[in-house]
């Protein structure tokens, strides 16, 4: 295009390449840098500063020996089919319910999304509030008459993690219902037409006939939903600060703390590569499937 | 008698109907099962996602007697404005007794600066990565949206160490930084599919005029793209100002953000629990996204459904 004598490739297009300065930084130091300087990190016995001494897998070993550690993972696993199962159904039918030409619309999702607009720590908190024993839910059933009720999920360590699930499903699935909803609003009125009539009842529509049209926007869906499940911290600190006892505790958690205030740097390095390994397992398999068959990148 | 759809006079005859048959469209039942079945749980589900505000305003209104002897749903008898002021004002975290009022002013020391530095950064990004693409530039943009998806704590530590030898750790520019650089991916994503999207002619007839790569984009790109702008900095005050992670680990005490301070009111462990100035300061942190959220409408939703990628 210009009639510039190229004097030197690096300067071609350089305005381009100055405003690029901060992405190219931002991906090459800390995106790659910062990862591989942690994954390399975690084979080593930091304490309180990052030192170069390696010791192989051994934080690795301690970490799975660790009931904490273990704990942790299973609350995430339980979190996570919650989250990923409730969020789907509760926001696929929240957007099929909306999606019947009802009238004031815009007021039901309106006051479905609100709550993604809240902070975790907001969300928590008031949570922590309703759920109180004394004061909340279980307090105001129990003035009711039926004194013998009990719900405590947050001082229960057995069901905290559900405790802290009903919260996350209240922040999150006004997102999953707008996601779903643009969807449907891409489902051609004409199947909808040739649906009815063919005298097809709506729900067998719905499930053999919109859903798998939907699949693009279901695996979207999915991936936000997994991501985020990985990354919970905030909510927990604010409902539970991973209590009673280390019941609800989350990997993410486990990572911040031992990193710290445990000063034991080893220990969080190898936590939160494995928390990049689970990304990644989650990560590779969609990536495969959205972008295996087409030319790369 | 001349549109069918006006329903006949209730005087008229059943053989006068008759003779006119069925006309017009078939009449609504408003109340059909259906109706019925529909609004009413969208009622419910509407109440439910109500209810956890409703019970945060009212107990922030009451006092600790009443909290005490009453039930988190029933409204004030007395309404007190005290918790709010002490929220604001009073409630202590550890040494400060000054309030949330000092998390306030930090959070929005920190949403500022980080809002306008992502955005710049990234607008002109998207658009050298759309407009002036060089050799390589595609290269990092996959890996800056592949890294959108590693968690956090694996890069937390190495930037604490980048910051410490800048000499940022722990001052409020050094959290800006880091917001600007998370916000990188989904804003840069965001900007380039915007740019990409507008006609090619526009860019070309520009550069035939002689307007270089600042100028086409402060006098073409940057104008004609303000829904988009409205977007990122939706995305980017929500996403700030909620932020809690980066808050704890990059600042001190003294210059936490409003999330962090609330916590820390909040869950502390020492002296009365008051639950009503724990409300009313939940509140107070929720309020600057709520009314983000409430005035921007449709454009909330645009932003979110491109930041959901974030996660």
């Amino acid at each position: 295009m210009s009639k510039s004598e190229r004097p030197n490739p690096l300067f071609r297009n350089l305005n381009a390449k100055v405003a690029s300065i901060p992405m190219i930084l931002t991906a090459s130091v800390v995106f790659v840098g910062g990862t591989l300087w942690t994954v390399l990190y975690s084979f080593t016995n930091s304490k309180l500063l990052p030192r170069l001494n390696f010791v192989g897998l051994d934080q690795y070993y301690r970490l799975w020996a660790t009931p904490r550690w273990l704990v942790s993972i299973e609350n995430l696993l339980i979190y996570g089919a919650i989250s990923l199962v409730f969020s789907l159904v509760i926001g696929f039918l929240l957007a099929a319910l909306l999606d019947q030409k009802i009238r004031f619309e815009d007021t039901f999702r309106t006051i479905f999304l609100y709550p993604f607009a809240l902070s975790f720590i907001v969300t928590g908190l008031v949570w922590q509030w309703l759920l109180n024993p004394d004061f909340g839910i279980q307090h105001v059933v129990r003035d009711l008459g039926w004194t013998s009720f009990s719900f405590d999920p947050l001082y229960n360590s057995s069901i905290v993690i559900y405790g802290i699930s009903i919260a996350a499903l209240w922040q999150g699935t006004g997102l999953i219902m707008c996601l779903m909803l643009a969807g449907l609003r891409g489902i051609d009125e004409d199947i909808w037409k040739a649906a009815r009539v063919d005298g097809i009842p709506m729900w067998k529509t719905y499930l053999f006939i919109v859903i798998p049209m939907m699949r693009p926007v279901f695996i979207t869906t999915l991936v936000i939903i997994a991501s985020g499940i990985v990354k919970v911290y905030d909510l927990v600190v604010a409902q539970t600060s991973g209590g009673p006892g280390i019941a609800s505790e989350v990997p993410a958690k486990y990572v911040y703390d031992y990193m710290f205030f445990a000063q034991n740097l080893g220990q969080g390095f190898a936590a939160s590569t494995m928390m990049l390994l689970s990304v990644v397992i989650v990560i590779v398999p969609w990536a495969y499937l959205e972008f295996g068959g087409k030319k790369r990148g | 008698m001349a549109d069918p759809a006006v329903p006949l006079p209730a005087g008229a005859g059943a053989a006068e109907r008759e003779a006119l048959g069925p006309r017009g469209p078939k009449p609504r039942h408003v109340f059909s099962r259906r109706n019925i079945f529909l609004y009413g749980t969208l009622f419910v589900v509407a109440v439910y996602y109500l209810l956890p505000l409703y019970v945060m305003v009212v107990t922030s209104l009451k006092g600790m007697p009443e909290i005490r002897l009453g039930n988190i749903f029933s409204p004030p008898l007395e309404i007190t404005f005290e918790p709010w002021v002490k929220a604001w004002a009073t409630a202590c975290t550890g040494l400060n007794c000054d309030g949330l009022s000092r998390g306030f002013w930090n959070s929005v020391r920190i949403t500022v600066p980080s809002v306008l530095l992502s955005i710049a950064i990234a607008s002109v990004n998207g658009y050298a990565l759309a407009n002036w693409r060089f050799k390589g530039a595609d290269t990092f943009f996959v890996i800056l949206i592949v890294g959108a998806f590693i968690p956090y704590q694996v890069m937390i530590y190495p930037i604490v160490i980048i910051l410490r030898e800048i000499g940022l750790y722990g001052s409020l520019s050094g959290l800006v930084i880091v917001h600007s650089i998370f916000g990188m991916p989904i804003l840069t994503l965001l900007f380039r599919n915007y740019f990409a999207s507008m006609p090619e002619e526009l860019f070309r007839a520009a550069r035939v005029d002689g307007a270089g790569f600042w100028g086409i984009f402060l006098r073409i790109m940057a104008p004609m793209s303000l829904p988009i702008f409205v977007v990122a900095i939706i995305l980017q005050v929500t996403g700030i100002w909620n932020d809690f992670l980066f808050g704890v680990v990059y600042t001190r005490p003294d210059t936490y953000p409003m999330t962090v301070q609330l916590n820390n009111i909040v869950n502390s462990v020492q002296g009365v629990k008051e639950y009503n100035v724990n409300m009313a300061a939940t509140i107070l942190t929720g309020l600057v996204p709520l009314i983000v959220y409430f005035i921007s409408g449709k454009l909330f939703v645009r932003g979110i459904a491109a930041g959901a990628v974030k996660g």
